[in-house]
């Protein structure tokens, strides 16, 4: 595994800019226009929890190459207030940032392995990944 | 050839016969294919994708600006998938969840539902109907070795799992007080205490509590706060009301519930209800008392058991089959 990049995200601009990256490596590892759209999507939602909720932290783009099969891996972490309430989170139904399904458990349907660690007031790491079928 | 080779082949050749003739037939054909999609699970983005791609080998040198715009449109339809599969697993949830109320509502009719007496002095009906899947009206027989019949019926303020939850308790209450069983007024004291210690403030049970002697066919009862019953009196084929004073179940620390007895003669009858019953609606509005009781005295002829039966139809009928609240109706007649 190899950081390919790391964006720091403290603003909106920082979103568009993991956005970009996260395009971009998808494209060159060869996923098609729909899991481009979707990987991007992801990120988009993670990157816009750190602005939202811890303020400032990093969305780590890299590519994994396990015994052939080709993936991306997306780490997103920060030293917010961290996740009260991981369950919650993780519910259908249950989002604070407005849209229609989206949230923590549309990001991880969006993507193949999802996994989140989560201290208050330490921080939130999130890892996932999504392979190349 | 994997799946999404075919849909594709599939989707194209619809698409092309549509750009050729422009038909309703063809238009139909997509239709169908849409249905035969969504079964698939295929997504909102997956479909557009599928038409780019289709788009795409139909027209290679499609202009630059419109291949743009289908990643724009690809990059919109994210969100509504986002929407949809939120939606597929919400749906998946609600089934799970039914199925666990099923069996719920399964459990308590098994916890809740004794046997009925058989007596030789009395003929004894009974109906109870949920208005949802589980039931928060409650009514229990119980007949000692002298040919004493109790019943108890109770209603919950309140629909649903929540009632009916409390209801269990109700019926635990009474099983573990076997030594009330023969003093109605005794029992809701009893019962109230454990309703008042035990219950949210908010959720109020009305009860009404009856003891049948087989021997002097006497009817003592107590009533808390419970839609009152009716007396028949056979020989002056009159209905009168069986009305009883006393504070709601769980009001009060200290409620003082009266009792009362009646005596019957043959033919007389005792009816129970639940304000089920009287709050029916039909499309000319409340359904009266005085409905119910013309009701049942135009079937007089038939068994205890027929007629709560042929009641509970007729009321059925009258609201176009959609109970609002929970439903109990119980008819005790002396026969001998």
């Amino acid at each position: 595994m190899n950081i390919q990049s790391c964006v720091e995200v403290r603003n909106e601009w920082d979103i568009v800019k993991a956005r970009q990256e996260g395009r971009n490596i998808a494209k060159e590892l060869g996923f098609g226009s729909v899991d481009q759209a979707r990987i991007t999507t992801a990120i988009s939602e993670l990157a816009r929890n750190i602005y939202l909720y811890a303020g400032k932290g990093r969305i780590e783009i890299s590519n994994l190459d396990s015994s052939g099969k080709i993936g991306l891996r997306i780490i997103a972490s920060d030293d917010g207030p961290g996740i009260k309430d991981i369950r919650k989170v993780m519910e259908d139904g249950f989002t604070t940032s407005g849209g229609l399904g989206a949230g923590l458990p549309g990001v991880k349907r969006l993507m193949d392995e999802f996994s989140i660690d989560s201290k208050e007031n330490e921080g939130t790491e999130i890892i996932t990944t999504k392979w190349l079928r | 050839m994997d799946d999404r080779e075919i849909q594709l082949r599939r989707y194209k050749s619809i698409l092309s016969k549509y750009l050729d003739d422009q038909s309703e037939q063809t238009l139909y054909k997509g239709q169908q294919f849409s249905r035969k999609m969504i079964e698939q699970k295929i997504s909102p983005e997956e479909a557009v994708s599928l038409h780019v791609s289709a788009m795409e080998s139909l027209y290679p040198d499609m202009p630059q600006e419109f291949k743009n715009s289908y990643a724009f449109l690809l990059e919109m339809m994210i969100g509504y998938g986002f929407a949809y599969r939120e939606h597929q697993s919400l749906r998946s949830r609600q089934q799970q969840l039914e199925t666990e109320i099923e069996i719920a509502a399964n459990m308590q009719q098994t916890l809740l539902m004794g046997e009925m007496p058989t007596v030789e002095s009395l003929d004894i009906g009974a109906v109870s109907k949920p208005a949802k899947k589980m039931n928060g009206d409650y009514y229990h027989f119980v007949q000692d070795e002298n040919d004493c019949v109790s019943v108890a019926i109770a209603d919950v303020i309140g629909k649903g799992i929540p009632a009916a939850l409390c209801m269990s308790m109700i019926k635990y209450a009474m099983d573990s007080a076997p030594e009330q069983r023969m003093q109605p007024s005794a029992m809701l004291g009893n019962l109230n205490r454990v309703v008042e210690q035990n219950v949210d403030p908010n959720m109020f049970i009305t009860m009404f509590y009856g003891l049948y002697d087989s021997f002097n066919h006497r009817f003592y009862y107590s009533g808390a706060g419970h839609e009152p019953g009716f007396f028949y009196n056979a020989e002056n084929d009159d209905f009168g009301e069986l009305y009883t004073k006393g504070l709601v179940l769980g009001v009060s620390k200290k409620p003082n519930y009266r009792e009362y007895s009646k005596d019957l003669q043959k033919g007389d009858m005792i009816v129970l209800l639940s304000d089920g019953v009287t709050e029916c609606r039909s499309s000319k509005g409340f359904i009266e008392r005085d409905e119910i009781v013309a009701m049942i005295r135009s079937n007089l002829h038939l068994s205890a058991q027929e007629i709560v039966n042929t009641v509970y139809r007729e009321l059925e009928k009258m609201q176009e089959f959609e109970l609002r609240d929970d439903f109990t109706l119980l008819i005790l007649r002396r026969k001998v």
